[in-house]
């Protein structure tokens, strides 16, 4: 297959950021096209210095170039201005590994971490000459198949894929190859139906054109229902099993470029059961998976030896929660003592024992800035959202930080909760001030500070919040004008507080995507012919772009904006998801939601009895954690030889 | 906590020329420096830090060439905590860069003022769907005139300032062969692409106001209304001393024995 990248070259002087349609990563790989018979392309829909150092695409990407026969290459959202000057010039989206046309891909896999590259997704698909509606494509044409969180409501863009695979991705795509192979080999019998009906009856591959959706005269839906037989009613989350037995990536890829992430990363364990119940991360990818002390110890080795990065991340969803996290904490400090290599672990967690953690990380080096995140403002939000930090415990961690030279707290908090009221937002000011009150005692009064950061909350599909009426963005941008007014408002604080925010109205765009059904993807459609990308970001978002293109599609009908973020649903209402399996029961979901509005909490089932969730038994999987008693095996960092 | 780690002291510097080749070409100043440090880790090569609670790795950039600019003839400076042997870092470094950034030579500085030793480039300049009578008309009119000023943008706003006291020689190129490696036939590609297309020679003196290959093509626009269909190929061939006849010669020439 020819490459693009004669075409590319001279368009690249013009534009910013050139480097990053090069390629030529470190640890990357260009296979020969005509030695595979499966060649996929993975797409990260944001621009490259996000995508690069995702680590879905780039597990994906190492487990499939390591398959025989099959060939892997990366492709990302490419910026406006090389846009222009590629549909100018005819040069069609191409891979950045081997510069070849996505078009001519057997499989064309996206990875949707949030709903927000959706536009992206269409502007790639047409910069690649793909029909935009999946029953346009002919043979010649890519299976286009979406993956990550987002994946668990396809609904939104199930005209424009051709598959959702739900859940963990490793043995997915593995078994998609195999399927894909034989009907190629076979001389792909039945044609792209044909394939697309082995994998709808595979398990685990959603292929939404294969399911009518009924609609009530009222907009809500009346039911979700294979269109031919042989295909299942709903269709499951993948669950892999066993983390050590998958270290990857075990060669990161090292861009040239800069990225958001300039650290390599390690994940330590996959799932949480906190049951904070905002959080669709949480709740989809259960039950705990950890990685083991000595799987975490040889994958950061490994990941330095084929990177050179001066930094590991030791990621999961609540780091501070891995059952030997202590233990890989002060192994890992040991190890890499005096040798320049940072760690850093991104928990949040409100307790002594994470200060301890960030202490043991940083033993030599910098003690900037803490982050924990309580979430919600005042102590009746936080047991609403299964949160449960009390004020005293807050207080006393900062105060534990800034007693060990911590200079700077970050608090992170939502607004726009369920059951939310302004006095509840404004307890966020309370907490911040005495914060600094805690930090001028245990430091008699040096220079400290605290920053609260504030998101606006999206209710997600598969949490107990689904049914939950998002709070309108008007509410939300006077909720934070309140507390912006009460910080600053207060000289003897206003100094030592930082206040970070953003405007509500993309949280009510993200919603609409979030929570639609099919009836949304005209409205997709449009908002991109009108010139919509980039949603991610503030300089290309536009929500009257969005609201306009959404009041023209909808129209008189019953359904709206509004109709589709602030209402309320009710038990009986099924929802556009219903036939899409992440495990968890819907009755207990449901109960999780009134226990919600009671203030009710919940335990984590790790340390606690099973509260029926519903996930290990419909999945047959179960809790893999520690202590294995094992410790981190030191080893002997040798510098190059000596002259 | 209070006590940075203390860094073992410098016991060897050695000085780097390299190569910025083809697509990597578009590498710029920062993007080379992450992945320089990177490679100096993989490479394991015994780099001295900085003090201090962030120490940073002892290395010293000359004279980077703008991002999308090729080169020849890069250098820097690392500082070591052990004695090594300068080729068995060439070698090792050369390795743990990506292919298209090459580590060309690595010598022990045994010399001091390495900086102000590269007074000058030698630039080579593929001009696509210019007739090389019109390059060679263009260049003589520059060199004509005793003062040309271009514009250039910066952060600051439109900087003015003389392009053509810098410039040394300019001439249509020999026509060479083509320089070794994927540089060369990249400008063969868009010469081909681009037919006519002429290849300009230029030595340059690097310093103050530091004029660029982008500046130079812009006293060409204003002198003779010169202007390439697509954008220029650029590569800076060498960099160091000049001598008397106005050649740019080996900077490293001091620090070999």
């Amino acid at each position: 297959m020819r490459s693009l990248w004669s075409q590319l070259e001279p368009l690249l002087p013009l534009v910013s950021k050139p480097i990053q349609y090069v390629g030529g990563e470190l640890n990357s790989s260009i296979k020969d096209w005509d030695s595979a018979d499966v060649r996929w392309a993975l797409m990260y829909p944001d621009a490259y210095e996000v995508g690069l150092p995702n680590q879905g695409v780039m597990i994906l990407y190492e487990v499939l170039n390591e398959l025989e026969g099959v060939l892997a290459e990366r492709t990302y959202a490419i910026w406006p201005d090389l846009e222009k000057l590629m549909r100018a010039n005819g040069v069609p989206q191409f891979t950045v590994d081997g510069h070849r046309n996505v078009a001519d891909f057997d499989l064309l896999g996206i990875s949707f971490s949030t709903e927000l590259g959706y536009t992206n997704m269409l502007s790639a698909l047409d910069l690649a000459n793909i029909p935009l509606q999946a029953i346009d494509r002919t043979m010649d044409h890519p299976i286009v198949i979406a993956g990550g969180h987002a994946a668990f409501n396809p609904e939104p863009i199930s005209e424009f894929i051709d598959c959702a695979v739900l859940g963990d991705g490793e043995e997915a795509v593995i078994k998609i190859t195999k399927i894909v192979r034989e009907w190629k080999l076979a001389g792909c019998p039945g044609g792209r139906e044909g394939v697309l009906e082995k994998l709808a009856t595979a398990g685990g591959i959603y292929v939404p054109r294969f399911y009518d959706v009924e609609y009530l005269a009222d907009g809500q839906i009346k039911r979700v229902a294979p269109n031919r037989v042989g295909i299942p009613l709903r269709v499951s989350k993948h669950t892999v099993m066993n983390l050590d037995e998958w270290p990857y990536p075990k060669q990161p890829l090292v861009p040239l470029a800069e990225t958001v992430h300039e650290r390599m990363s390690v994940e330590i364990f996959r799932g949480c059961t906190r049951g904070c119940r905002f959080c669709q991360a949480g709740m989809i990818t259960r039950p705990v998976r950890e990685r083991s002390i000595t799987g975490v110890a040889q994958m950061v080795q490994d990941g330095l030896d084929a990177t050179g990065f001066a930094e590991v991340g030791l990621l999961s969803l609540s780091s501070a929660d891995h059952s030997e996290i202590g233990e890989i904490a002060k192994g890992l400090a040991d190890r890499y003592e005096g040798s320049n290599v940072g760690l850093s672990l991104p928990s949040t967690r409100v307790d002594a024992f994470n200060v301890d953690l960030a202490n043991e990380l940083t033993r030599n080096g910098r003690r900037s800035g803490l982050t924990f995140a309580p979430e919600g403002g005042s102590e009746r939000m936080r047991k609403v959202i299964n949160k449960m930090v009390t004020e005293e415990d807050l207080i006393s961690t900062v105060r534990t930080a800034y007693e060990n030279g911590w200079r700077q707290v970050k608090l992170y908090f939502m607004c726009g909760l369920p059951t939310e009221e302004d006095e509840d937002v404004l307890q966020i000011a309370v907490l911040a001030k005495r914060v600094i009150d805690a930090g001028r005692q245990a430091t008699g009064g040096k220079d400290i500070r605290c920053t609260v950061s504030i998101g606006g909350f999206v209710p997600k599909p598969h949490t107990p919040f689904q049914w939950a009426a998002q709070c309108h963005h008007e509410v939300v941008d006077h909720r934070l004008k309140l507390l912006r007014a009460e910080v600053q408002g207060d000289r003897r604080y206003s100094k030592n507080i930082g206040f970070r925010y953003h405007d509500g109205k993309p949280s009510t765009i993200e919603g609409l995507l979030s929570r639609g059904d099919r009836r949304v993807g005209k409205v997709i459609l449009t908002a991109w012919q009108r010139g919509q990308r980039f949603d991610g970001w503030s300089e290309h978002f536009s929500y009257e772009r969005w609201a306009g293109a959404a009041a023209d599609v909808f129209g008189e009908s019953p359904i709206s904006l509004d109709w589709f973020t602030t209402r309320e649903r009710l038990e009986t209402e099924v929802l556009p998801w219903d036939h899409l399996d992440s495990g968890l029961d819907k009755e207990w979901l449901w109960s999780d939601w009134r226990e919600a509005l009671d203030g009710e909490e919940v335990e984590d089932c790790r340390w606690s009895p099973c509260f029926d969730c519903g996930v290990c038994p419909s999945m047959g999987t179960q809790i893999q954690i520690g202590p294995t008693g094992k410790t981190v095996p030191l080893i002997s960092i040798s510098p190059m030889a000596s002259a | 906590m209070d006590v940075p780690h203390q860094q073992e002291p410098v016991v060897q510097r050695l000085r780097l020329k390299y190569a910025k080749r083809g697509r990597l070409r578009f590498t710029s100043h920062r993007d080379f420096s992450r992945a320089f440090e990177r490679a100096l880790r993989r490479a394991k090569v015994p780099i001295a830090f900085s003090s201090g609670f962030s120490p940073h790795p002892r290395v010293s950039y000359a004279n980077a060439t703008p991002t999308g600019v090729a080169s020849e003839a890069e250098y820097l400076e690392i500082a070591l905590n052990q004695v090594v042997d300068p080729d068995a870092v060439r070698a090792s470094l050369d390795a743990a860069l990506p292919p298209g950034l090459d580590l060309i030579e690595v010598v022990e500085a045994r010399s001091s003022d390495f900086a102000s030793r590269l007074e000058a480039s030698r630039w080579q300049l593929v001009l696509p769907g210019v007739e090389p009578e019109a390059a060679a008309a263009a260049s003589a009119a520059l060199l004509a005139e005793t003062e040309v000023i271009v514009e250039r943008m910066t952060k600051d706003g439109v900087r003015r300032f003389d392009a053509r006291a810098a410039i040394c020689s300019l001439e249509l190129a020999k026509v060479q062969p083509a320089p070794p490696g994927e540089i060369g036939q990249l400008g063969a590609a868009i010469g081909q692409l681009h037919s006519p297309s002429a290849i300009l020679a230029a030595v340059v003196r690097n310093g103050s106001p530091s004029v660029r290959p982008d500046d130079l093509l812009a006293a060409l626009r204003v002198v003779a209304g010169l202007v390439p269909s697509n954008p220029p190929l650029v590569t800076r061939l060498a960099q160091g001393p000049l001598n008397a006849s106005g050649s740019v010669v080996d900077p490293f020439d001091p620090d070999r024995e």
